[in-house]
């Protein structure tokens, strides 16, 4: 197996695209990217997406990304793992040039969420779970996320107020990102009033719906050194995998697929949760960012929300969190994700990450997941 | 999506709640899916579930998804089955202010979905809070 680096990052604004149709973000990524690595060409393009059929009307994405990217003629398709589907595109294009089969590969995510109306988006985001078993039953993703938060609060003894940090620090660090959707500071009091979702779950609990694109260049290591910036090496991909049903899991609480992925991943780079400097970790709900931390490694069962309270994930705190905003307050495009966060991985060991910069982060660790805990892709990158 | 042959072919777990017991470790399985979780075989035999339960959490729904809004706001919960599984379904006859994460249910068939102009009304398991308390 060869080494890879990500030559080249690019993204496009998060937010709500109107005036921009779906080709026409993944263009704009794919184009920063290129420029970004200095590259004109490429062998491959893996396009990560969940929605576009459902929402677009509009499948087969790779041959047409591509063609209007000007790539036109290279090998091209669509990776679809739910909302883990950004990092699984990352993840094919990270196999196809570690395994010599490919030189040059651009991984593009993109989503476009809102041509359609609310029930109608809310439908469609409900595939990523058990549509004959919890879809049916009117659960929507967010009902199902608020039935693992509220078991959690039972069970450890916590209030809905605890989980205000993760949307507190998501929302600060999103202030200084140009590409975030909410550019304004949420404070507790404000979460605690916020207009409820499905119990306990409220507005500001949740990632929003959104349009976006993001895009990364793949490399052999080595072979390809960026000319004015630091060289970032993926040491680690890896992925696992759970029940798609929250209830046929043996332990609603435990995302035993983020276990699995992060040892995975921590095995493969030969480090420690200690060695982590910075987690993009998957915040579609904040009970998601506690179950996350526990699941990597980074707190015990029932203790992600105290690392939070403790000031641990804020930007000069033990394990930086969402560093540039995050699902909840960068965006979560859902398929686009997993792209936004290597990218935001990146920004940060080239030491370009601005006022939100890690000081001398080295080794930093992406999580993406697809559905309420199903497909858990992890990534780990090192600063070379 | 919502197609007769769909709801059709879950027929046995919408009406009776039949699920599994695995003879070769004795696990109790619902949703049945014949490939044992626990031990990987699949020496399953059908079995109608009691319909007993008690609530391990619940969430009520604001924004519901389409197809579901003439229910809204509805109450989601997951009733763990006294005989072991957990299962995701809706409760009913009752405010959501009353729902206690602990408290005994029972399931009781209900119309879960009305079809629009043309798609068919789904009918299936809902639960209710229990007339007889869950047997010892
Ligand atoms: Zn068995």
């Amino acid at each position: 197996m060869r080494e890879v680096a990500v030559i080249g990052v690019g993204q496009t604004e998060v937010g709500e695209h109107w005036g921009v149709s779906l080709r026409h973000l993944a263009l704009e990524a794919v184009q920063a990217a290129m420029a970004d690595a200095g590259v004109v060409r490429a062998d491959a393009l893996y396009v990560g997406n969940m929605l576009s059929g459902e929402l677009e009307g509009q499948e087969h994405l790779g041959a047409l990304v591509a063609d209007f990217a000007g790539l036109r003629g290279v090998e091209a398709f669509k990776i679809e793992a739910a909302c883990g589907s950004g990092a699984a595109a990352v993840r094919m294009g990270y196999v196809a040039v570690a395994g010599g089969l490919a030189d040059l590969v651009i991984v593009v995510g993109v989503e476009k969420m809102t041509d359609t109306l609310g029930p109608d988006t809310t439908a469609a985001l409900a595939m990523a779970a058990d549509a004959d078993y919890e879809a049916a039953h009117g659960a929507s993703f967010v009902t199902l996320n608020a039935l693992v938060m509220r078991r959690y609060m039972h069970q450890y003894g916590y209030g809905h107020q605890d989980f205000a940090p993760f949307a507190v620090n998501a929302h600060q660090n999103a202030l200084a990102n140009p590409y975030a959707m909410f550019r304004f500071p949420v404070s507790s009091e404000k979460f605690r009033r916020a207009r409820m979702i499905s119990d306990p779950i409220n507005l500001l609990d949740s990632s929003p719906i959104c349009d976006g694109a993001a895009a990364v260049v793949l490399a052999p290591l080595g072979e390809t050194r960026h000319q004015s910036m630091a060289t970032v090496g993926i040491a680690a991909s890896a992925v696992g995998t759970d029940t798609l049903a929250v209830h046929d899991r043996n332990d609603p609480l435990v995302l035993a697929g983020a276990e699995l992925s992060s040892q995975r991943a921590y095995n493969a780079a030969g480090v420690r949760p200690a060695d982590i400097d910075l987690f993009e970790l998957h915040d579609a709900f904040t009970i998601m960012a506690a179950l996350s931390l526990e699941a990597a490694g980074f707190a015990d069962r029932g203790r992600g929300l105290a690392l939070a309270a403790d000031g641990e994930i804020g930007i000069e705190g033990r394990i930086p969190v969402t560093t540039m905003g995050g699902l909840k307050a960068r965006g979560h495009p859902v398929g686009a994700t997993g792209v936004y966060q290597i990218v935001e991985v990146v920004q940060q060991l080239r030491g370009l990450a601005g006022e939100n910069q890690v000081p001398n982060a080295r080794v930093g660790m992406a999580q993406n997941i697809g559905g309420s805990g199903a497909t858990v892709i992890t990534h780990i990158l090192e600063r070379i | 999506m919502n197609s007769v042959p769909r709801n059709w072919r879950l027929r046995q777990q919408r009406y009776r709640l039949v699920g599994e017991i695995c003879e070769s470790c004795g696990v109790r399985i619902f949703p049945p899916r014949d490939v044992c979780p626990e031990c990987e075989t699949m020496e399953q035999k059908e079995v109608a579930f009691s319909g007993r339960g008690e609530v391990y959490s619940y969430s009520t729904v604001y924004h519901p998804p389409r197809g579901f809004e003439e229910f809204a706001p509805y109450t989601v919960a997951l009733v763990r089955l006294e005989e072991g599984p957990l299962v995701t379904a809706q409760l009913t006859d009752l405010d959501s202010e009353q729902v206690k994460i602990g408290m005994s249910v029972e399931m009781v068939t209900r119309r879960m979905q009305s079809g629009g102009e043309e798609g068919p009304i789904v009918y299936g398991y809902k639960f209710r809070p229990a007339i007889q308390p869950a047997a010892a």
